[in-house]
């Protein structure tokens, strides 16, 4: 078949790159465009090369926010991820009880992020909080704003509250698609509660879990308002997670060429990690787990 | 293996069932004769599945029993009831290979390594999946997966019955022949109790030694695929077995004489006195064209299928089939048809009635 060739297509594409211009490329040139210069201000910049970013690498800050990072990450997806699933398996399969959790499962996700900060700051407060007082009153020494361990208690059981509805609702849907001829073949099989889990249920969720164990990552590696409204990344810096420590650099202090080489950084380590994920659980997913 | 009975049966999806409407499942007592192979035929929504889950246990009666070689299961969960069964789509288990599938309800079962091994083997062999045993479940076809299905249920040697609910719907057509004429060698071999759940007449009536015809949540024959052909007990019958199915003409009968509007035809024995809805039943096969006998027909369609014809014509303004031989010659001026009076059947408000010759 003869085809027209018409340059003029090329122009249908071009909202879009347009869009992408605005929305992705132009900011984050300007990121890169900050990491490899220097300014005393008045809007005078001087070339600094790679110099911040070798300033970076080498700084303990940015180290120390790292690793509190990643141990956050892997605590809250360490709880989640199988709190989500066992969630998910004792819900109700049908029925108004069904809807019910639903719905009240949705709700953490529909609060404001500062506000969620705010609930569990407010919550937490040993004077007026539930939480603080009653710990108080049990004669368990609780206080987020001074003690290390209580902080990282407090943002941990934060997120989970906030977010493990959502891998239970995804694994719930999950759930939902097994069709009942499988249940009724494993009773057949004579197959226990575990197996049934382990070669029926788990397998049918894998899809919908790597999406969740993604999203989760990825939020969680870039979390910022919450704990920064609960502890504010104290006490000390026991709780400066990448992202407040990215703001307090670039906004606080006004450092904008390493916080610009520090989160072209962090962008780097986010897609380096979900894509090894990613590429991880497609083969895993292939050999049939 | 054991004999099946099912007492006083009934089931209902309602909690409170009123009226015999609200039963899926209408009261109903048989006997599966131990090692017989049986289809349960009928259109879908009639109670078939229904009655199948309450045998497997993965289904409670609301009302009745049921019992293995005398003892009562009724409320024994499925593991304790020992059969096998085998579900409309394939159900595999995706990521283990196609040994372990094969081996799992073996190894549930606690049975040892070198017994399992040796079984899986053997049913391999008989599925014709040997060269595949050790690839993952996951990503074979529909019908390998079924196959998969079908071994896994007739793995265990010491089941009390196999029961299958509509296997072949998923297999291409001429895979289900072979399947079909496996699981025939399988019960003549093994000689284990099977029930066959079907819509499909002719799998039925290939499977089975007894078919069991349901309709509208009842148990309307019993019977070999001979008697249900010749002596349909219910219209339904009738009508699902059979291609065309029989024709059903509404009459009036006195004696050893139907009259269809007012025109007289001899039937093959007499009767007493019928209430309600009082029909006549023949079957095309024992309908006959012709030039000069019988009574008048308009015959509106002939369609040549191979191996004979079915003729598309109006009796007394019902729609009537009548087959005739692949060399029969049928002419426009045939216009009258006769019945073989010995196969026309008498159907008062759908059931058959027995006359006395």
């Amino acid at each position: 078949m003869e085809k027209t060739v018409n340059q003029k297509a090329w122009f249908l594409v071009l909202p879009v790159l347009i869009l992408v211009a605005f929305s992705a490329v132009i900011p984050l040139m300007t990121v890169v465009n900050y990491s490899v210069q220097d300014t005393f201000g008045n809007n005078q910049f001087f070339w600094a090369g790679l110099e911040w970013f070798q300033d970076m690498l080498s700084s303990d800050r940015m180290w120390e926010a790292l690793w509190r990072q990643l141990m956050f990450s892997g605590i809250i997806l360490a709880i989640e991820i199988p709190l989500g699933i066992f969630v998910a398996l004792n819900m109700p399969k049908g029925g108004f009880w069904s809807s019910f959790c639903l719905v009240l499962m949705s709700l953490p996700l529909l609060i404001p992020w500062n506000v969620v900060g705010t609930i569990w700051q407010i919550f937490g407060r040993v004077d007026i909080g539930l939480l603080g007082h009653t710990l108080d009153r049990l004669g368990i020494s609780y206080n987020y704003t001074q003690d290390t361990l209580a902080a990282w208690f407090t943002i941990i059981v934060m997120d989970v509250w906030h977010w493990t509805s959502l891998v239970a609702l995804l694994a719930f849907a999950g759930l939902k698609s097994i069709p009942d001829a499988y249940y009724q073949a494993a009773k057949i099989d004579q197959a226990s509660r575990w197996k049934v889990f382990r070669y029926i249920e788990l397998p049918k969720m894998m899809g919908v879990l790597m999406i969740a164990i993604l999203l989760r990552f990825m939020d969680s590696f870039m979390i910022y308002t919450e704990p920064f409204v609960v502890t504010g990344g104290g006490p000390g810096n026991a709780t400066t997670l990448l992202s407040i420590d990215l703001v307090k650099m670039a906004l606080g202090q006004f450092d904008l060429g390493p916080a610009a080489a520090f989160s072209l950084m962090y962008f780097l380590v986010i897609l380096l990690i979900s894509w090894v994920f990613y590429t991880v659980m497609v083969n895993l997913d292939k050999k049939g787990m | 293996m054991a004999k099946i009975t099912l007492d006083n049966l009934a089931h209902s999806y309602l909690k409170n069932p009123s009226s015999e409407d609200d039963y899926a499942l209408k009261e109903l007592n048989h006997d599966w004769v131990d090692g017989e192979a049986y289809a349960l035929l009928g259109s879908s929504g009639c109670g078939k599945s229904t009655l199948l889950n309450i045998i497997s246990g993965l289904l409670e009666p609301s009302q009745g029993r049921i019992l293995f070689d005398g003892k009562d299961v009724t409320h024994a969960p499925t593991a304790e009831r020992n059969i096998a069964q085998v579900f409309q789509f394939p159900v595999v288990y995706d990521t283990m290979t196609v040994r372990d599938n094969l081996a799992f309800p073996l190894r549930n079962r606690g049975r040892d390594e070198t017994y399992v091994a040796e079984r899986v083997q053997e049913i391999a062999s008989m599925i014709g999946m040997e060269d595949m045993l050790n690839r993952k479940a996951r990503g074979l076809g529909a019908d390998q997966k079924q196959k998969i299905s079908l071994g896994r249920g007739m793995v265990r040697k010491d089941v009390n019955a196999l029961l299958f609910d509509e296997p072949l719907t998923v297999i291409d057509p001429h895979m289900k022949w072979e399947l079909r004429t496996q699981l025939k060698k399988l019960h003549h071999d093994f000689g284990h109790t099977m029930i066959y759940v079907t819509h499909d007449q002719t799998e039925a009536l290939t499977f089975a030694d007894k078919v069991v015809v349901m309709y509208d949540g009842r148990v309307v024959q019993i019977g070999t695929p001979e008697e249900l052909f010749e002596r349909p007990e219910h219209t339904f019958v009738g009508y699902f077995i059979g291609s065309p199915g029989m024709n059903v003409i509404p009459a009036r009968v006195e004696g050893n004489r139907a009259y269809i509007d007012g025109t007289e035809l001899a039937l093959g024995q007499g009767y007493g006195a019928l209430d309600g809805k009082v029909e006549i039943g023949v079957r095309p096969e024992f309908a006959r064209l012709s030039q000069t006998e019988g009574l008048p027909v308009k015959v509106r369609r002939v369609e040549d299928v191979g191996r004979h014809k079915i003729i598309r014509a109006e009796f007394f303004g019902h729609d009537i089939n009548i087959i005739a031989g692949e060399d029969e010659r049928v002419s426009a001026d045939m216009n009258r048809v006769t019945f073989d009076a010995g196969h026309v059947n008498v159907y008062a408000n759908d059931w058959l009635v027995k006359g006395a010759a």
